[in-house]
């Protein structure tokens, strides 16, 4: 694989990668494969149609992972790309996806489309993270749209990160849910500067006994603004929990706008937002430890958005 | 270590409704003792110890730490040389676990030493290491926390306030014994401790009875008790909420 400092450097931020992964993997650089290996009931095709990949997990594929990083390292180029996961019946498997953006001039963007069929019974831990570097006069956008249909009994959990780098994001999420299914979403986001974050999620609790729990948890800093939509609709007997967490610093601007539907009396949906600054309590305490402010503050918002 | 305040006047609020909380107090505390400030709410008992560890800046007098006047110092600057606060209402972390925050009081304590608080605080803590420390735990978890977070460090001033606020009956006996062992195996530590409880008046060393932003009397036990029992209570409720014909048999002094 041809990978140069900047490559691995992005890779690193995004999968965590240091070195070839251990499972299946597809690396994507500047709108092409750079590498590519299927492994252990994991398959990974090229799409015929349009760019992406079709992966399949076999049935009852466990503790296995795949990565499939994302990065752009020149300016003027929008990569959009589809993949399709077909998760089969049993499986535990753990997905790590994400996008790196590096550039320092002129607009790189990247539309990722991800849309999962979570089979019967399966288990799908998803990772995905944003990062982006290079500043000047560079903008990075990234607009990621994920998609995943839950049959019964199966569970998604989601882990959805972008910390700072991204000038503009337009991230949409949608969960279809069978019966005994189970959606855990954390979804953390950090803006600053001049940063503009929309986040959009809507979580259809279809099955019965299906179970719910989405925690959005953000930081606008300085000038950025964010907006988050998010909604549980509950069609029968059900249990959702929705929470949209924000802390505002500078002359950050957010709005949180939370929703809950029944339609249905079996549906039991709660949700709570709160937007605030950080609690002066909370540094002078870390300050009492000896902390200065800025490291105190530091600390705070590393584990909020932990 | 020596903490001496020197004519430590204190106003909180501005134009109309600034307030006088502390009027000219001078005090001295030692190392190696343990000192219980107490008298009724209001009086400016927690005034006193977010001043010394610099959350509050007096209108006037000053602060020395063993000679050096610290008055202009940061609360950070004074965390550094071992003045340490446990808050009476002890705020909450979201996404910090227990153990992070104890490392942050502390970063050189291992896990031994980590684990054995946690066990001397009466917080099991194979249970509690990796809890987070937000609202999930109950207010006599975090005080208890809150105080360990004090103990734990190199503290040559431990300033606890109110640490029996919350803490239920049987943990209440082991924060006690924390408090003053703890106290006892620190070389040179001044301990203060704003109280009510009698359990650490009769541990103390020096009372010191705080009311209406002025030290009303500071002794050992047996002098103070007569006023804490009777007279600054009394004399405040008479003050405060009209109850002189109700308290007045009581209210003798």
């Amino acid at each position: 694989m041809d990978l140069n400092v900047l490559d691995k450097e992005l890779l690193r931020e995004v999968a965590d990668l240091h070195r070839v992964p251990q499972g299946a993997f597809n690396i994507r650089k500047n709108g092409v494969a750079v590498g590519r290996e299927s492994k252990d009931g994991i398959t990974i095709t090229p799409k015929e149609d349009r760019p992406g990949i079709d992966v399949r997990i076999d049935p009852g594929t466990i503790d296995q992972s795949l990565h499939i990083p994302v990065i752009l390292t020149i300016p003027d180029l929008h990569d959009v790309v589809y993949n399709t996961f077909e998760i089969g019946a049993g499986s535990d498997v753990l997905v790590v996806a994400g996008c790196g953006i590096h550039t320092t001039s002129g607009k790189s963007r990247h539309d990722g489309i991800h849309e999962f069929y979570v089979r019967k019974g399966a288990q799908l831990r998803y990772v995905e993270k944003h990062y982006g570097a290079g500043g000047g006069t560079g903008e990075r956008v990234l607009n990621p749209v994920t998609i995943i249909h839950l049959e019964d009994g199966a569970t998604a959990e989601l882990e959805m990160v972008q910390i700072k780098g991204i000038d503009n994001t337009d991230r949409k999420t949608e969960v279809y849910q069978g019966a005994q299914s189970r959606l855990i979403m954390n979804e953390r986001l950090l803006t600053h500067e001049r940063q503009h974050a929309n986040s959009e999620i809507i979580v259809h609790l279809q099955g019965e006994g299906s179970n719910a729990e989405v925690l959005t948890r953000s930081v606008g800093q300085d000038h950025s603004v964010q907006i988050f939509k998010a909604a549980l609709i509950g069609y029968g007997k059900c249990k959702g929990h929705l929470s949209c967490d924000s802390i505002i610093m500078g002359e950050a601007d957010i709005r949180s706008l939370p929703e809950i539907w029944a339609k249905n009396e079996e549906a039991e949906l709660t949700h709570e937002a709160a937007i605030g600054k950080i609690s002066g309590e909370q540094i002078i305490k870390l300050m009492t430890f000896g902390l200065n402010e800025e490291e105190a503050v530091r600390t705070l918002l590393e584990g909020y958005l932990r | 270590m020596m903490i001496t305040l020197e004519k430590i006047s204190l106003k909180l609020g501005q134009g109309r409704e600034e307030t006088e909380i502390l009027n000219e107090i001078s005090l001295r505390f030692d190392p190696g003792k343990i000192y219980v400030i107490t008298g009724p709410n209001g009086g400016g008992k927690t005034s006193i110890a977010k001043i010394i560890m610099g959350i509050y800046q007096p209108f006037s007098g000053k602060i020395l730490y063993n000679g050096e006047d610290i008055s202009g110092l940061s609360i950070t600057e004074r965390g550094k040389r071992g003045i340490r606060y446990a808050f009476q209402s002890p705020p909450r972390f979201k996404g910090i676990e227990i153990e992070r925050l104890l490392k942050l009081a502390n970063p050189d304590v291992n896990l031994k030493e980590l684990r054995s608080i946690m066990v001397k605080i009466g917080l099991c803590p194979e249970d509690y290491l990796e809890r987070i420390a937000d609202n999930s735990l109950s207010g006599g978890e975090m005080k208890r926390l809150e105080v360990a977070s004090v103990l734990l460090s190199r503290t040559k001033v431990a300033i606890l306030d109110e640490p029996e606020a919350g803490v239920d009956l049987w943990g209440f006996e082991q924060l006690l014994n924390l408090v003053i062992n703890s106290h006892r195996q620190a070389e040179d530590r001044t301990t203060i401790i704003i109280s009510h409880s009698e359990k650490f008046l009769e541990a103390a060393d020096e009372i010191i009875v705080v009311a209406e932003g002025k030290v009303q009397k500071q002794g050992k036990m047996d002098a103070i008790r007569p006023l804490i029992m009777e007279g600054i209570q009394c004399r405040w409720r008479k003050i405060c909420l009209g109850e002189e014909e109700n308290y007045g048999s009581q209210c003798s002094r």
